[in-house]
């Protein structure tokens, strides 16, 4: 690999990151995992003058609960996160998800705190976060700000995230009991999702008493197929119901044409990952 | 002299040995050709052209050449790169049309990807900045993309002096050859009669990329007596040989090493333009030069493979007796000719009569100049086009026959006990039993359980509906009689040789012509000189690649390292048994009558005296005493020409299963049984087989080169051209039928290519069983779940790329399609 040549900076605190974020100026890029950073200065679709690294900042990395939130470090890696017992307690549909994340060489250096403020519509884990109303913490020089869900992908490969700010947490609600399901559809096991599903339930008694689902790949951010989860709650669990509720997958979305799929195909396939993934996640 | 003990070593030719190379190529020890450091050396990165077709204005590298580090930036004519013909070894045709290839394009550029100008720098990093800086005046010219365009009046040509598209056509015919009757008669007959039917069928062939492991690499040193190029190829020998005749070098003046290469599939057999280029550069600058391509550019210019049109026909009787076969194929060379490309087709001439008695054929194929990156011989080169054209076509008569499709291939296959029988293709196969290795495949897969199975998901209106698919598979290779090589106008032999030194301690060196890329050659070679000459597996060293110590051989393709190479190796060892043989008599104080060889030692017939061979080579190095008349030297040298190729076969069953709500292929289960004649190193044998299997089954389900409206290459990363890990595949059950080939005396058949060729039809066949329930007839390759989607619910039953966006997906090393980069954000 021969990027094209840059200046490169290891800070040890978020104040140090965002101090020099803000020295760098416009062309400031923060490296991550580099997951996908790595191949953009392969192939130089991007040109950086300063590459900040936020890997030598301890207090970025690990899970955490605080009162009834998860609170997972940026920089925890994809592979931490699939091995971490609160996540896989109180917010497995992360958990779940995580595991389809690339390989596992990726795994171990890819962060999910990178993943998300990448935004990439075909990542495996902004449909998650949305689905879990996540909440994300950004740091600035004006100190720290929350952002939610539904608030923090604005379009493809953009977030709420200012050019001198850093993600540095991701908070969870706890769904605790709740059955949890990622279902991924690509051709070969390391492609990126032509379409996926994020879908997560809780159910009592034989009856679907909540319902959190979201769409990747389906628009230039992630979806919440609110239609389904509405026509969910409170019905009876079967098949039959979950795959009726599941023909309103589609709706609200505006999926992209390539040479692996048509948009109508992706909305076919829409709704019958989301039947697939309420029932095993109910299952 | 010592007393002959019975210690004799086990048999080393059958036994399952561990590759004794995977030690330094899996820790990464060896040195590939990028790790060669020689001082002062100076590094390339070549300017390529981003349009298909367009003519070359100025180029200005002014600014190139200020980037520090950078010792010159030339153009093609600064170097003579423009003036250069790349050798093309196979004028199918008196008449074949052929472009000047050179090695930088001068004045017209003719694929995406096309070198127009060389930068030289000292470190990677800064040739690779300065190459980004040179500004090229290109203006555009029309992209010639489509053979069937490419080939009609007025269509834009891309190389104007040549006057047409087509490169060459290629007949056979059997009723003029007189190995058959006239196909086209038997067509039009069958036609006419009440009780024949002629199907018709077009299948697409599509282009692929071979993605060898190692990206190609070539470093060379002009500051010795001998201009040293090491290179990562499989072909050191044609390549010194080539260099020599295109660029008017002394051949005794360049010696080429190819190191431990990984991995080529053909991909490797070229006179790359880049290995000239970088030739050019240090004979100018009189300083070592190396150039090292990234992935991408290997996926850009690298020669591909594939891409035909075939259009067949088969006059068949209604109860399944095939009367005739009739194909016509559109092969796609890209931009120019490469080493073998024109002749890859016609490779395949042969094979698509297979396995089968089929009275007449034609054969008619038209080569055809596009402005894509050209195309030449990848794993199989000709014989897996023609396999899956004949594989799919049974399945496709038994079909509209109503016939079992296994029983229809029953009906017409050549029978165990017609061999040697020669083919309407004009070729004896010598050796084969198609009933054995059916029959236990047959087994191994549960044929008919499987059936049942698929009866009940058909009934149950499962999701996911079963299909089975067959492939009685057989190839030609152990390329070649040099005699036949001859009458099809290719541009050398087919031989090779061996030399076996004797070293005083009784060890042995063996020197090669084939040059291995991956395939085990040291570890099964070791097995049969330990064998030959009676010595441990561990005293015997196998030495390749460097045309200096190897310095006649022909190199590795077509499946003949062992069918051609390794009986010159035997050959040597004979003559090695045969040369000590009088001085071990002597030794012995016996008559040469007297003594007999076994197992590594000269003894005296009735009696317990006796002397090893590697004893003989410590008393030949001495030279102390040994007889009259003969010279102190036990090594020797032989040449093998094959007189006729080798035809391994075998059946493949595969079963797959088709999710009809989202089009996914998952293959289910994969059994294939296959004679490949005597096998030296099972374990190497069903590697072979099982990346064989990997890379057919990947043609099949994953892999597509495509090309956009302006003639970009879509699939220009490894995240676009899909290929399949383990994740993807399932567990092969292989197994082995022998009938050993009478025409070499190992009893061996080539394995190399057998998966690749056998597996690609079994899968579509397997593919369409499960869907043509719907009313699918056809799904072109790759079986996307896009396409396989698309074709249960379209009404013509048919998917190809014809109905899909011309965009890459997703997009260049990213997950999305959007070609934009955020600003700021983590990444």
């Amino acid at each position: 690999m021969i990027p094209a040549s840059f200046d490169y900076v290891r800070p040890t605190s978020v104040a140090e990151a965002v101090q020099a974020l803000a020295d760098g100026g416009d062309d400031a890029k923060i490296l991550a995992g580099g997951q996908s950073f790595i191949p953009v200065l392969r192939l130089r679709m991007g040109d950086p003058s300063l590459v900040v690294d936020l890997g030598g900042i301890a207090e970025l990395r690990g899970v955490r609960e605080e009162g009834d939130k998860i609170v997972v470090g940026a920089m925890t890696t994809h592979h931490d996160v699939t091995r971490d017992d609160l996540l896989n307690q109180h917010v497995k549909l992360i958990s779940e998800a995580t595991k389809t994340v690339a390989d596992f060489q990726v795994r171990h250096r890819g962060t999910l705190g990178g993943a998300l403020a990448h935004a990439d519509p075909a990542g495996d884990l902004a449909a998650p976060a949305l689905a879990l109303d996540a909440e994300f913490v950004i740091a600035g020089a004006n100190g720290e700000r929350t952002v939610a869900a539904g608030d923090f992908f604005e379009d493809y490969f953009t977030t709420a995230i200012g050019p001198q700010e850093i993600l540095t947490a991701i908070r969870f609600p706890k769904y605790t009991g709740w059955g949890a399901r990622y279902e991924k559809f690509n051709r070969v096991a390391q492609a990126w999702s032509i379409v996926a599903v994020a879908a997560t339930v809780k159910v009592e008694g034989g009856t679907i008493t909540d319902a959190r689902i979201g769409l990747t790949n389906m628009a230039g951010t992630p979806v919440r197929a609110r239609g389904v989860e509405s026509a969910l709650v409170g019905q009876t669990m079967s098949e039959e119901t979950v795959r009726a509720a599941a023909q309103a997958a589609a709706e609200g979305t505006s999926p992209t044409s390539d040479a692996d799929a048509g948009s109508d195909y992706r909305e076919h396939l829409a709704k019958v990952l989301t039947g697939r993934a309420v029932l095993a996640a109910a299952g | 002299m010592t007393t002959v003990e019975n210690n004799a070593p086990a048999q080393e030719i059958g036994r399952d040995r561990r590759r004794k190379e995977d030690r330094r190529l899996i820790t990464g020890r060896t040195r590939w050709t990028d790790n060669q450091a020689l001082t002062g050396l100076l590094h390339l990165s070549i300017v390529r052209s981003p349009f298909a077709h367009a003519e070359i204005g100025s180029i200005d590298t002014s600014a190139a050449k200020q980037i520090p580090g950078v010792v010159a930036v030339y153009t093609a004519s600064d170097i003579g790169a423009d003036a250069v013909q790349l050798p093309c070894a196979w004028p199918i045709t008196k008449d074949m049309k052929s472009p000047q290839r050179p090695a930088l394009a001068g004045s017209r550029v003719n694929f995406a990807g096309e070198g127009v100008a060389v930068v030289v720098a000292r470190s990677a990093a800064a040739a690779k900045d300065a190459a980004e800086l040179v500004e090229v005046d290109y203006t555009e010219l029309e992209p010639v993309l489509d053979m069937e365009e490419a080939l009609k009046e007025g269509a834009t040509l891309v190389h104007p002096e040549l006057g047409t598209n087509e490169n060459a056509q290629w007949v056979f015919d059997s009723g003029e050859a007189g190995s058959g009757g006239s196909a086209t008669e038997a067509l039009s007959a069958a036609e006419k009669a009440d009780d024949q039917v002629v199907i018709t069928r077009r299948f697409r062939q599509q282009r692929l990329v071979p993605v060898f492991m190692e990206p190609r690499s070539t470093v060379v040193d002009p500051s010795g007596e001998q201009l040293v190029m090491w290179s990562s190829t499989q072909v050191p020998h044609i390549l010194k040989t080539m260099l020599a005749l295109t660029l008017g070098l002394p051949e005794h003046k360049i010696r080429v090493i190819a190191p431990d290469v990984g991995g080529g599939f053909g991909g490797k057999i070229a006179v790359a333009p880049e290995e000239v280029v970088t030739l050019l550069v240090a004979q100018k600058l009189g300083k070592p030069v190396k150039w090292t391509e990234t992935r991408s550019e290997s996926l850009l210019t690298a020669h591909h493979g594939r891409d035909q049109i075939q259009d067949i026909s088969m006059a068949v009787t209604k109860d399944g007796i095939i009367k005739g076969l009739d194909v016509k194929l559109l092969a796609d060379m890209g931009a120019y000719l490469g080493l073998v490309g024109p002749g890859v087709p016609i490779l395949g001439a042969f094979m698509f009569n297979a396995i089968y008695k089929i009275p007449a054929y034609r054969f008619d194929c038209t080569n055809v100049f596009t402005t894509k990156t050209l195309t030449d011989a990848y794993r199989g080169a000709g014989r897996p086009e023609a396999t899956f054209g004949i594989e799919r076509m049974m399945d496709e008569v038994a079909v509209e026959l109503g016939l079992e499709p296994m029983e229809f291939r029953k009906k017409n296959w050549i029978k165990h006990e017609e061999f040697p029988f020669t083919t309407v293709s004009t070729l004896t196969y010598d050796t084969g039993n198609y009933e054995a290795a059916t029959d236990q495949a047959m087994q191994m897969f549960d044929y008919d359980g499987l059936r049942r199975e698929q009866e009940e998901r058909r009934k149950r209106g499962d999701v996911k509906q079963l299909g089975l698919g067959i492939s009685t598979f057989t190839e030609m290779c152990g390329l070649a009689p040099s005699r036949v090589l001859g009458s099809l106008d290719y541009g050398a032999g087919g031989w090779e040789t061996a030399s076996i030194r004797m070293l005083p301690t009784g060890k042995a060196e063996v020197v090669v012509g084939v040059s291995p890329h991956g395939q085990g050659h040291e570890t099964a070679f070791s097995q049969i000189i330990a064998d030959k000459l009676g010595v441990p597996f561990e005293d015997v060293e196998i030495l390749h690649g460097d045309t200096q110590s190897s310095y006649r051989g022909l190199d590795t393709y077509g499946s003949r390292s062992l069918a051609v190479g390794g009986i010159a190796m035997v050959k040597a060892a004979e003559k090695v048994v045969a040369k000590a043989k009088p001085i071990a008599a002597h030794m012995l104080e016996a008559s040469e009558d007297d003594i007999e060889f076994t197992a590594g030692k000269f003894s005296v017939k009735g009696t317990d005296k006796g002397v090893g061979i590697q004893d003989v080579a410590l008393a030949v190095f001495a030279a102390h005493d040994y007889p009259e008349g003969i010279e102190p030297d036990i090594d020797a040298h032989a040449t093998f020409d094959p007189e006729n190729f080798s035809y391994p076969h075998g059946t493949h069953l595969c079963a797959v299963e088709v999710d009809t709500e989202t089009g996914f292929v998952q293959l289910h289960k994969y059994v294939c049984v296959d004679d490949v004649g005597t096998v030296i190193n099972p374990l190497i044998v069903e590697g072979q087989i099982h990346g064989g299997l990997a890379q057919g089954i990947a043609q099949a389900l994953f892999e597509e080169a495509p090309y956009d409206e302006s003639g970009t290459l879509l699939s220009g990363t490894l995240v676009d051209y899909t290929l399949p890990s383990a994740a993807d595949l399932i567990n092969f059950d292989t197994a082995n039928t022998s009938t050993p080939s009478t025409t070499n005396p190992l009893g061996v058949k080539g394995v190399g290519e057998a998966g690749t060729i056998a597996s690609t039809p079994a899968v579509v066949n397997a593919v369409l069983d499960a869907v043509r329930q719907y009313g699918v007839s056809d799904i072109d390759m790759p079986t996307t779940p896009f396409r396989v989607w698309t074709a249960i619910n379209s009404a013509k039953g048919t998917a190809g790329r014809a109905d899909e966006a011309d965009v890459a997906s997703p997009g260049a090393g990213l997950g999305s399609t959007a070609k934009d980069m955020p600003e700021g954000g983590n990444l």
